[in-house]
Formats: C-alpha cells, sequence, structure tokens
C-alpha cells in the first residue's frame, strides 16, 4: 500500500477526491434539481374528466375524443367506467365505446372496474387493462363505494386475480390522498397503508389522488415522504387537482421527489363534484407545458393535444379549463 | 483501508459506494441526494400586493376613486406589509391612474404597510411625493424590442432616464423599487437571455434600487426557464434584493414561484382576485393571484403574515365592482361540506 499516512490522508481528504473525481462536487453538492428524463401522461378526460361533466356527451363524440387523443403521442388513456350505469350515466355506454375506438399501436387503454360484474364485462368488450379505486378515506369510501376501505380491497383483491389469470395489468388509485371533503386532513401513514395494500395485491402502478385539490407541495411532500418508504417510487403517481390552483406545483414537488407518472385531462375536464363551480383535473396541456419547458420528454405533441381540448370543449359547449390552451387563443 | 484505496481504484463510485467512502470524511458536506423538495425554504416570504395599480391598470372597467380606496383599505386590514396604490404615469396613456392623487390622499395608511406607486419620469416622480408617496418604482425591461414599443426608446436609455428619478429620490430619501419585465419571454421578441435579464437587474441594483421585481410579463416561463433566469441574476444581484413577479397566463405561475422560493427568493408579487388580464393574449389571465399564493404559502408552512379570509373578502369587494368573477381558484372554491 505504500506509505501508509499518506494513503490514509489520501483516502480522507475530501478535496483530493473532489480533484481525482471533478463530476462528484456536482453530484454531491446537487447544483440542480435532478428531475425524471422522462414523464409518462395517464390522460383521464374521457373517463374521468367526461365522469364530472354535466352534459351526457354522445358515443360517437366520446370515441372520436379518444381517437384524437390517440394521434396526439399519449401512451396511455382511460378510456371508460365499468361502472353500473344508473350511478354514472355519463359511462353507460362504455361497451360502445370500448368496441368503438381505433386502438392505436402502443396505446393503453385501461377502464375503471370497480367490482366483478364491471371487469368482465370489461374483458367482454375487449378491455387490456383495467383499474381499482381505493380510498385513503374510511368515510369517503363509504359515501362513495357504500363499503369500508378493507371490504372494497376484498373486492379489489377479486378482480385482480381474475385480472391476473388473463394477464391484464392493473392500476390502482388511492382518492383523498391529500384531503377529504368529509373528514379534512389524512394521515401520511394512512396513504401509504392503503397505497401498499394495493400494491401488494398486485397493483402495478398506484396513483395517489388529491381528490378535493387542497394539497400543497407542503402536504404532498409529506404524504411521498412516508408513502415512499412502503411502495417503490417507480410505481407512483400522482392525480393532481386544481381546485385551489396547486396543482403544478404539487406536480413540481412530486416530480423533484422522483415521480416520473402524472395523471391529467386535457382541458382540465371534469369540474369539483366537492365545490360548486370549481375546477377539478388538472389540464394536460397545461402539464405538458411545463414538463417541456423543464425539458422533460413526454413524447406529447402539445399542440395535437388542444385540438382534442378544442373539439370536446365544442361539444359540450364551455370553454377550457386549461390556461395554455386559453393563451394560445383557440378558437372554439 | 486498503478496501477503500480498492475503492478508489476502481473508479467507478456507484451512489452507495460514494456514500460509504464519504462517511469517513470529516470535511464533506453531504446532503441526501433526491429530496430537492425539501430544500430549505425562507421561513418568511414578503408578499407585495400589486392588485390596486398592476391589477386595475388591466381591467377594462374604469374604476371608481372610492372603490379603489376601499380596496387598498381592506388589502391594509388583511396583513400584507406592501400595496402598490397607484401609478403617476400620464393619464393620457393609463386612464385607469388618472385618480392617483385623490387615491394617494384617499387612503388610510396602515402603520408598518408601505404604498410604493410607480413613477415612469421625474415629473410623475414629483407629483407623487406632492401627493404624499414615500416609496416608488421605477421599470425597465430585459427586451430590447418591447422597451421599443412600450416607450419608444432602447434599454440602457430608459435606464438612463430614471437616473433623475433616482437622483431626487436619493435626495427625498424616498426608497426606490425596480421593475424589469419580460424576464421569462417578450411578446415580440420571443425569448430573452437569461444575462440580458441579469444586466437590467445589475444596472438597476447598481443605480439604487432596494429591491428588484422579476416580471414574467406574459407568463411565458416554466420552472425550468425560471431557475436559468434566476443563476444568471443571482450571480450579480444578492438573492435578498430579488422578488419575483410571475404571470398565470400559462397556468405556470406557482410552480415558477415555488422554484423561485427553493432558490432563496423571499419577495412574491401577486394580485388580489388574480386582477389584471393579459394585454397580449386576449382573454387570458394575468397577475397570479395572491390568495392562491398565500394559500400554497401557508401549505408549506411559510409565514407571510397575511389573514386569507380578509384578503378574500377583499378580493370578493373588487370583484363585486369590476362584475367579474375571481380569477383566484382559492376563492372560486367553496366548498360544500
Amino acid at each position: 500500500m505504500g506509505n501508509f499516512p499518506t494513503a490514509v490522508k489520501h483516502c480522507l481528504s475530501y478535496e483530493q477526491l473532489i480533484k481525482d473525481y471533478p463530476w462528484l462536487r456536482r453530484w454531491l453538492q446537487e447544483e440542480k434539481t435532478k428531475y425524471p428524463e422522462f414523464v409518462k401522461i395517464v390522460e383521464v378526460g374521457p373517463r374521468d374528466g367526461l365522469q364530472n361533466e354535466k352534459e351526457v356527451v354522445p358515443t360517437k363524440v366520446k370515441i372520436q375524443l379518444i381517437d384524437m387523443l390517440s394521434g396526439t403521442g399519449l401512451s396511455v388513456i382511460e378510456a371508460t367506467s365499468f361502472v353500473s350505469s344508473k350511478w354514472v350515466p355519463q359511462m353507460s355506454d362504455h361497451s360502445d365505446v370500448l368496441r368503438g375506438i381505433q386502438r392505436a399501436p402502443h396505446v393503453q387503454y385501461p377502464v375503471l372496474t370497480p367490482n366483478m360484474q364491471g371487469f368482465q364485462d370489461a374483458v367482454a368488450a375487449g378491455a387490456t387493462e383495467v383499474a381499482v379505486f381505493g380510498s385513503a378515506s374510511e368515510t369517503f369510501s363509504r359515501k362513495n363505494i357504500n363499503c369500508s376501505i378493507d371490504d372494497s380491497m376484498l373486492k379489489f383483491e377479486e378482480v385482480i386475480k381474475a385480472a391476473k389469470e388473463q394477464q391484464i395489468p392493473v392500476r390502482g388509485y388511492v382518492s383523498c390522498a391529500l384531503g377529504c371533503p368529509y373528514e379534512g386532513r389524512i394521515e401520511p401513514a394512512k396513504v401509504a397503508e392503503v397505497a401498499s395494500k394495493l400494491y401488494g395485491i398486485g397493483c402495478y402502478e398506484i396513483s395517489l389522488a388529491d381528490t378535493i385539490g387542497v394539497g400543497t407541495p407542503g402536504s404532498m411532500l409529506q404524504m411521498l415522504q412516508r408513502v415512499t418508504q412502503e411502495v417503490p417510487i417507480s410505481a407512483l403517481a400522482v392525480h393532481c387537482h386544481d381546485t385551489y390552483g396547486q396543482a403544478l406545483a404539487n406536480i413540481l414537488t412530486a416530480l423533484q421527489v422522483g415521480v416520473s407518472v402524472v395523471d391529467s385531462a386535457v382541458a382540465g375536464l371534469g369540474g369539483c363534484p366537492y365545490a360548486e363551480g370549481s375546477s377539478g383535473n388538472v389540464s394536460t396541456e397545461d402539464v405538458v407545458y411545463m414538463l417541456h419547458g423543464m425539458g422533460i420528454e413526454t413524447g406529447v405533441n402539445l399542440d395535437k393535444v388542444m385540438e382534442a381540448g378544442d373539439f370536446i370543449c365544442s361539444a359540450l359547449n364551455r370553454k377550457t379549463n386549461s390556461k395554455v390552451s386559453l393563451a394560445r387563443n383557440r378558437k372554439l | 483501508m486498503a478496501a477503500v484505496v480498492r475503492l478508489l481504484n476502481r473508479g467507478i463510485l456507484s451512489s452507495a459506494m460514494g456514500q460509504h467512502y464519504l462517511a469517513l470524511s470529516t470535511v464533506a458536506k453531504v446532503k441526501a441526494t433526491g429530496l430537492k423538495a425539501g430544500h430549505a425554504l425562507p421561513e418568511k416570504v414578503k408578499i407585495v400586493e400589486v392588485g390596486p395599480r398592476d391589477g386595475l391598470q388591466n381591467e377594462k372597467s374604469i374604476v371608481p376613486t372610492e372603490a379603489k380606496i376601499h380596496l387598498i383599505d381592506m388589502l391594509s386590514e388583511s396583513g400584507l406589509q406592501v400595496i402598490e396604490a397607484t401609478s403617476f404615469v400620464s393619464p393620457k396613456w393609463v386612464p385607469q391612474m388618472a385618480d392617483q392623487v385623490e387615491v394617494m390622499k384617499g387612503i388610510q395608511r396602515k402603520p408598518g404597510v408601505t404604498y410604493p406607486v410607480l413613477t415612469p419620469n421625474l415629473k410623475g416622480f414629483q407629483a407623487a411625493v406632492k401627493a404624499g408617496a414615500s416609496e416608488v418604482a421605477i421599470f425597465g425591461a430585459a427586451s430590447e424590442l418591447f422597451s421599443k414599443k412600450n416607450i419608444n426608446c432602447s434599454v440602457d436609455e430608459s435606464l438612463q432616464r430614471f437616473d433623475e428619478v433616482m437622483r431626487a429620490a436619493k435626495e427625498a430619501a424616498v426608497p426606490v423599487r425596480g421593475y424589469v419585465s419580460c424576464v421569462a419571454g417578450c411578446p415580440y421578441e420571443g425569448k430573452v437571455a437569461p444575462e440580458k435579464v441579469a444586466h437590467v437587474a445589475k444596472r438597476l441594483y447598481a443605480m439604487g434600487c432596494y429591491e428588484i421585481s422579476l416580471g414574467d410579463t406574459i407568463g411565458v416561463g416554466t420552472p425550468g426557464s425560471m431557475v436559468d433566469m434566476l443563476e444568471a441574476v443571482t450571480r450579480e444581484v444578492p438573492v435578498s434584493a430579488l422578488a419575483v413577479h410571475c404571470h398565470d397566463t400559462y397556468g405556470q405561475a406557482l410552480a415558477n414561484i415555488l422554484v423561485a422560493l427553493q432558490m432563496g427568493i423571499s419577495v412574491v408579487d401577486s394580485s388580489v382576485a388574480g386582477l389584471g388580464g393579459c394585454p397580449y393574449a386576449q382573454g387570458a389571465s394575468g397577475n397570479v393571484a395572491t390568495e392562491d399564493v398565500v394559500y400554497m404559502l401557508h401549505g408549506l408552512g411559510i409565514q407571510t403574515g397575511v389573514d386569507l379570509t380578509k384578503l378574500m373578502d377583499a378580493g370578493a369587494f373588487i370583484c363585486r365592482t369590476l362584475s367579474r368573477k375571481s380569477s383566484s381558484k382559492v376563492a372560486q372554491a367553496t366548498c360544500k361540506l
């Protein structure tokens, strides 16, 4: 080893280390935040968006919207929901929509399946990916799907078992991840518990949803720090609502923590059922604008998304919720 | 020790090995990677409320003087420390600000609150001081074309014109705030070089402005361009003398403000109810809403001294007066439950 004291001094010297490995200084001092190079956008407009719009949209319009979105570069488009039509009339044409769309290669079209019945109908209609919806709030779970969190997990386990047999991947949602309209504050530990349960029973990805948009970068960070103790970050997504204008800042925080999957809705479709007249989903256009501005790739063509947004807003006879779209002065 | 030397000689330091190695060094200060989001944020942020000036200036309806005064008085009660009251610009250019003197004289000045006013030239400065102004603001553009189109001279010429305002302000012991517009992009030039922004900010600071507000005039900035710009500016001007003035035209304002805070900025301009559209994008929004900024800051545990409820009351008042909906999402979100 040669001169022992010198070698020791050499090894223990930070300055020497930096001299030998100059790139290390940058790494250590984290001069610039490391963001994911690529972010996958999960487009929920046709399902989460339309589900929360008052006007019932004709089937062919839904199909055209999805087809337009398929041409934008998006790789995941949530197409519809196999929920009972008496609960969600907007989604009653689920089978027709799924059968009617032109599936683009390399694009996934997941559908919501709250139970076995829904799952079977979805598969019969050609679904190749499904999603289940859990909640971090006991009260929200009971009010929304009429059963406790634990009971809902049992239902999802059934669906996931059947899905596994057919090699159909399942995505899990955790609603009320940053707050509940009934319970108020939700403990990060509870979110972690539900997320980890869903991951444990076989969901490949868990989308953490700020259902009422009350989250801020502060609560987002706290929640993610806790959840990432139980679920690998590569399996996490954020689903931010923009009801309090915090969505992009919350998404930015999630990216800084290492999340690289973001849910959003074209034109910011879908209001908030808990805050009359307020907005809901964050707009895909605004998210893509931010990501591209940060040098993060998405594979998405912003102009084409805006065209799809114009189309659906025209059909719904409403203004877009996307600020990017408004600023670019798209004519409806 | 031999093991450590072997690690070094391998020439490849994986994250785990690197951490292990550095644990041996007492000199290295290692921050854990990955949690930039938990980066030290300021404990306090000063909000500069620009609604009564920048906000109303960009609203189409002319607001009666008493309503302007009442708005400022309500804002004074909300805990805001700085409220930009009016602009001593010629009424023929900006009719909304024609009642500048009445407004200045009519407001009830709360102790501890400052009421800066815009002064585009010496004449405006003199009129401002006569009307009781105790702080003024001047502005320069980071874009040559914007400067030419807006005030018909180059950026350097515009800064020279402010020399006389600076001299007069110094003599009168009136602090001056500097604004730089188009810091993230220009409606005419497009992209604006960060070095140009730094140049103008440095000039304003050297001339004697105690604070420089960096304005994303058309709201095109993103956390990407914001960081690049702030890196360039903070090389020339101390971060404690900087503020950000983000427009929400592309919905990016809060994200941009967040990265600015992460870079050490602790002064944020905003406008109650998000008053003030964008003159360069018809129908689009302009200033970021103070309510939304305060909501985010409080959620981060950052103190602002602002009472959000009282602020929203002021916002509701001015929106009723203007017969328009609030641009603040926080104000719009009234949870039924």
